[in-house]
């Protein structure tokens, strides 16, 4: 077994475990292949249980003979290990360090953990696209599934199924795809039931410089839109970052070949970008001595809010399009796996009610992200601690959860949810036993074989028993749309998140239970009424004989 | 209704900033103490401006339009309306400009509001706080504590309440002396008595020290409110203001407790600012609210820019040091400014919230106004412009501490009984004029003024109507509503406070309140509680009489409480996301006008919005002109009414 190599001191006792806002532990510290354990061997007491593939990163510093470890995880905590013995610190350092950095996919956690659970409803079965399918077929005939991918040869970031227009063949698909960064042809990512209009999902057109088209791509879109009606491409690049990318093979619709559209650019961040505003934000955070200057000025140079601003704005600018305007969307950026997906999993929150209730927002990350092909694996490798030069790291899934908590923030009563889930999701996304976010798209996780190996994340989550400490109390379900504001007074820091290790939560912990229990009070009391009702109709029916003469 | 010259102008416009979609067209009525708006619509929807609530009235450039006035409102309220002719424009610019600055007493509108009270009820309202009682409450006088009359008729300070509870142990001589040694006569006197440890917390103001004088009566006096704390060897000053400031006071005679005269005394100073930056800074912040189409870095550096959250943050940490030194150390503290009737009354009703339950319940916090606000004199008419006057007098004390209570609430959301809307309603109510309560500067003032016989009390309406302002989380059985507050004050746990300064545009409102969802079902519970125990009574009843024929209907309950299911017009769209914040503004957003499109007619091509606007009727972006000048199109089509109504 090669974990037993890297784990050179299994056992430490008499560690101390800090945290802040905590109480201090003192127990032994065990090191697994997949985690970092602290126990005090007492009752009562809270064992610590960190996946290696949690740690962000670690810094070691010494005391004499005293060894302190700083473990910081990618889910923002920062903990410290005060280790007895300079040799034992030394050699735990470097098991974590190289624990936490394998880079072997067939590895990591979630292909040894075993589930303790029986698994009633196999999360890997749950949103196949074939049901999806169903569903749009009730609504419209105008589309079909097209196993032109099937072997994901024609874009490797697609799933084998994909929903096109009726009209355009195979062989359309293929040529459109040549066209498209990455192969990823427009396909459809939302019907809007209520008018019939759709949003279409694809990467940038390769025009290059010298303006190529594609007469198989310009039919495809066109085929979406009713006749005399218009479009709209939302770039979620600005037209600056547009032009440049011709350079580079790629591009923007030419209006002379796509005359029935207008285009759109917003200005979303790419993910290198938004990785270090990432990184800026939370190293604010953590520092409690700002003053309160320094605090608002140092939030403000992260360009976090503003970034959940413009996502959010562009969102609602495509649901706008498609429920105000009535007219077909097609969101695109550079590769369409990023700011493409934050944009049309948003407009479909706002504008389709079943995208709140819980099944409906894991249909949603399974279609709009997953299936999308949202490289997690490569996006989700480090989280704001790193140290290194960033690769491909970037918290687009985490920008994209902070714009639902805005939405749900606004719209308290109107999402099945409640922040715990998306802080859950984030969780997962970063490490987990479960293998849902694993690889970068569906192929990879064919050949990882996942459904066979590993457990689904949905199958955990959708036990009744983990799903009530997701449910919002709070909800109502109501059929409309809901058109949040994107103010910047209406748009707050998620501490849900960011301030989560740096204060108390007590008090809002116990708010939520008041809440809770008001409603719960509430539903038993109409439990009760309903029975007494009943028993009093029963009861006077019976009567009734005796009482008519 | 001198100062009225138009009394009804027609054809009026009121313009919602955001949405000018949703700008109603109606009459503009002048009264002598409200301007009212009655739109044409068929709802004849009005809205009411107290002319006491009005700012300032500014005009704008007539254009071909009409002539443009906006009404900003103490309160945060800002109306936009576009008067046709330029010379009505005028006129009730200038009735506006008069009537909203009074320049006597007799001109407030609390002599003129009359919610038709008898006198009975109205002397009983009067006597809804009763000041006594609440020091009873804390247990004083006691063995320690006592009144004294030194102040009858106000004869040793005119700006302190006549009863003053002190030391037992202070002489008359020391007393008097005491006062002569502080700015104003104001002395040393008990603010709130903690129970739990015998710390107090007085107030005064400063002392005349200059650069080397002393009194032994302030001495005297000093030690012997330390000795009414028996367990405790010391007692801290706390100099509400930044040390430097303190220091420059010594220059005209005054100044701050010499550490070597006053025997174990620990001087403290806290660095609030004085009235003067704080009136600034709040202007800075209002202006932020005001900031057409902010991007996320315009409101991030106006709000530090204003420097106002972290005044906020001074007055709170002021709060926790002095609640600290009570309840933790069980050390008694004297807290003083300049006057000791501003920085004070912030430090040490703060402090009270912190320390007693009672001060967060509703009527536990009109009592604290009225003992640590109204009672010791702060200026309410100065502070809050009730009349013309000096500017410089102007100053948001009272808003910072109903803000230090709102930031309070945020991390200790079942703490409190009130909600928000109740320090909102405070917040207008002390500007508003409508009640004598806040009317004046001092209690001597509000005597001889007769306001008692003249005017009503706010505090038995606001009673009254508390179902209205009750947080559905309050339990008194719960832990957050017992003992001491100890709040984090980490730079980052402070927040901007939407609900007063996001005012400025009610398209910006929450769409959902969870605190109203959660009375409205709180108010289902009650009802079912009842169904439920007449239900029974009726099963009993029922049981019982199975044989006897008697034949009861089952009770009827009255109506049940609807559960605010959101509305289409609730959760529509205010905004409209096409426009590009300004500072994007000249980066054109569309690269093509579309083939379909009618030509242009502003002639901007790169202005997306007004392309989009002719279209479809959906996106304005002129809806973001502040000046709100060019508005003589209206190409809504029905639907978009419908959608935005």
């Amino acid at each position: 077994m090669e974990f037993a190599e890297l784990i050179k001191t299994p056992r430490v006792d008499g560690v101390v475990l800090h945290r802040p806002f905590m109480p201090t532990v003192e127990g032994t510290l065990c090191l697994t292949g997949h985690h970092l354990i602290l126990s005090s061997r007492q009752d009562n007491t809270e064992e610590l249980w960190l996946l290696h593939a949690n740690i962000d990163s670690i810094e070691k510093r010494f005391v004499g003979s005293l060894g302190t470890i700083i473990v910081k995880c990618k889910d923002l905590r920062v903990i410290q290990l005060d280790i007895p013995g300079m040799e034992e610190c030394l050699n735990i350092a470097s098991s974590i360090e190289a624990l936490s950095t394998l880079d072997s996919v067939s590895l990591m956690y979630p292909f040894f953990y075993r589930p303790l659970f029986e698994v009633i409803e196999d999360g890997w079965q749950l949103f196949v696209p074939e049901e999806a399918f169903k569903d749009l077929e009730s609504m419209t005939d105008e589309w079909r599934l097209s196993e032109v991918n099937k072997d994901f040869s024609v874009c490797p970031s697609y799933p084998s199924l994909l929903t096109v227009p009726k009209d355009i063949d195979d062989e359309s698909l293929c040529k459109a795809a040549s066209f498209r960064h990455g192969g990823r042809f427009p396909v459809l990512s939302y019907y809007h039931k209520k008018n019939g209009m759709v949003m279409m999902r694809a990467a940038q057109p390769l025009t290059g410089t010298n303006g190529r088209r594609c007469k198989e791509d310009e039919k495809l879109i066109n085929a979406t839109l009713c006749a005399g009606k218009r479009g709209y491409i939302i770039d979620t690049r600005t037209i600056a970052v547009a032009q440049q990318a011709k350079a580079r093979g790629g591009g923007f619709e030419q209006e002379a070949n796509y005359p029935q559209w207008r285009r759109i650019h917003k200005a979303i961040e790419r993910s290198n970008v938004l990785q270090e505003s990432l990184i800026k934000l939370v190293e604010s955070c953590n520092d409690q001595s700002h003053s309160m200057d320094r605090w608002l000025s140092k939030l403000e140079a992260s360009n976090w809010q503003s970034n959940v601003k413009e996502i959010l704005t562009t969102a609602c600018l495509a649901a706008q399009c498609i429920d105000r305007e009535g007219a077909s969307v097609l969101v695109h950026g550079t590769e369409g796996t990023d700011s493409t997906l934050q944009v049309t999993s948003l407009a479909q929150i706002i504008l389709d009610p079943s995208c709140r209730t819980i099944r409906g927002f894991e249909a949603l990350i399974e279609r709009e992200w997953l299936q999308a092909g949202h490289p997690f694996q490569q996006r989700c490798a480090q989280s704001a601690y790193s140290n290194g030069k960033p690769r491909s790291e970037a918290p687009v899934f985490l920008l994209f959860l902070d714009c639902v908590w805005q939405i749900l923030r606004q719209f308290p009563c109107s999402f099945q949810f409640n922040e715990n889930f998306l802080i859950m999701l984030f969780e997962h996304t970063y490490a987990s036993q479960f293998s849902t976010f694993l690889g970068n798209s569906v192929a990879e996780r064919v050949k990882l074989l996942l459904s066979q190996k590993t457990v689904s994340l949905w199958s955990w989550v959708n036990r009744p028993q983990e799903l009530e400490r997701f449910l919002n109390p709070l909800y109502e379900p109501n059929n409309l749309v809901i058109w949040p504001s994107v103010a910047p007074q209406s748009l707050q820091l998620w501490e849900g998140v960011f301030l989560r290790w740096n204060r108390s939560t007590k008090c809002l912990d116990e708010a939520y239970q008041e809440m809770v229990h008001i409603i719960e009070y509430n539903k038993e009391l109409q439990n009760k009424v309903n029975s007494l009702r009943r028993q009093l109709a029963q009861l006077e029916t019976e009567d009734s004989p005796l009482q008519t003469p | 209704m001198e100062h009225i010259r138009t009394p009804k102008v027609e054809n009026v416009r009121m313009i919602d900033r955001l949405t000018r979609r949703k700008s109603s067209v109606g009459t503009l009525y002048l009264s002598s103490t409200h301007t009212i708006f009655v739109e044409n619509s068929e709802a004849r929807k009005e809205t009411w401006v107290l002319h006491s609530l009005i700012y300032n009235v500014e005009r704008l450039p007539t254009n071909s339009s009409g002539s443009p006035l906006i009404i900003r409102c103490k309160n945060f309220h800002v109306y936009r309306l576009l008067i046709p002719q330029e010379k009505d424009c005028l006129d009730v610019l200038a009735s506006l400009t008069r009537l909203s600055r009074p320049e006597r007493y007799g001109e407030l509108f609390c002599f003129s509001f009359n919610p038709n009270l008898d006198k009975e009820l109205r002397e009983k309202a009067w006597g809804f706080i009763n000041l006594k009682a609440e020091f009873s409450r804390m247990g004083i006088p006691c063995n320690l504590w006592h009144v004294t009359a030194a102040n009858h008729e106000y004869r040793l300070c005119d700006t302190y309440p006549s009863e003053l509870f002190v030391p037992k142990s202070a002489s008359p001589a020391v007393i008097v002396g005491s006062a002569k040694f502080r700015s104003r006569g104001r002395l040393p006197v008990l603010s709130y008595f903690h129970r739990d440890t015998s710390a107090s917390i007085c107030r005064s103001s400063q002392p005349l020290t200059g650069f080397s004088a002393r009194s032994s009566d302030d001495e005297q006096m000093l030690q012997a409110i330390m000795k009414s704390n028996p367990v405790s060897e010391f007692m801290y000053v706390v100099d509400t203001r930044p040390k430097l400031n303190a220091m420059a006071n010594r220059a005209a005679g005054k100044g701050y407790e010499n550490e070597d005269h006053y025997t174990n005394i620990k001087l403290q100073f806290i660095g609030i600012e004085n009235i003067h930056v704080m009136r600034n800074s709040q202007q800075k912040l209002i202006d932020v609210g005001e900031l057409a189409a902010p991007s996320m870095s315009d409101f991030l550096w106006g709000l530090e820019n204003s420097g106002w959250l972290k005044h906020i943050k001074a007055v709170l940490d002021a709060g926790v040091f002095i609640a600290k030194a009570v309840a933790e150390d069980g050390v008694s503290v004297l807290v003083h400014c300049s006057d000791g009737w501003d920085r004070t009354a912030q430090a040490c009703s703060v402090a009270s919230v912190l320390l007693d339950p009672y001060y967060r319940t509703i009527k536990g916090l009109m009592v604290l106004i009225e003992k640590d606000w109204v009672s010791f004199g702060h200026k309410f008419s100065h502070r809050y412009a009730h009349l013309d006057g000096d500017p410089k007098e102007v100053s948001p004390v009272m808003d910072q501490f109903l803000e230090c209570v709102w930031q309070l609430m945020q991390q200790f959301p079942c703490a409190f009984e009130f909600n928000e809307r109740f320090l909102i309603q405070l917040h207008t109510h002390i500007y508003s004029c409508q009640n004598g309560n806040f009317i004046g500067n001092c209690q001597k003032e509000r005597r001889d003024l007769r306001l008692q016989e003249r005017t009503h009390s706010l505090w038995p309406h606001l009673w009254e109507n508390r179902a209205e302002y009750t947080n559905p989380l309050y339990r008194t059985d719960h832990s957050q509503t017992q003992g001491v507050l100890k709040p984090l004050t980490t730079a980052y746990c402070f927040k901007f406070w939407k609900g007063m300064y996001g005012r400025a545009e009610k398209s910006v409102a929450s769409h959902q309140s969870p605190a109203d969802c959660l009375n409205a079902v709180r108010e289902e519970s009650q009802q079912l509680e009842e169904e439920l125990s007449s239900h029974q009574e009726r099963l009993v009843q029922l049981k019982e009489r199975k044989i006897s024929g008697e034949r009861k209907k089952t009770n009827k309950l009255s109506e049940r409480v609807q559960r605010p299911i959101p509305t289409e017009s609730e959760l529509s769209s205010p905004l409209d996301y096409f426009t590009a914040p300004r500072s994007e503004k000249n980066t054109p957003s569309f690269t093509l006008p579309l083939q379909l499109a009618a030509p242009h007619k502003n002639g901007d091509p790169d202005d997306l919005s007004t392309c989009s606007d002719f279209e479809s009727g959906v996106a304005d972006l002129s809806s973001y002109s502040s000046s709100g000048g060019d508005d003589t199109k209206d190409p809504d089509s029905d639907e978009v009414v419908k959608a935005n109504a």
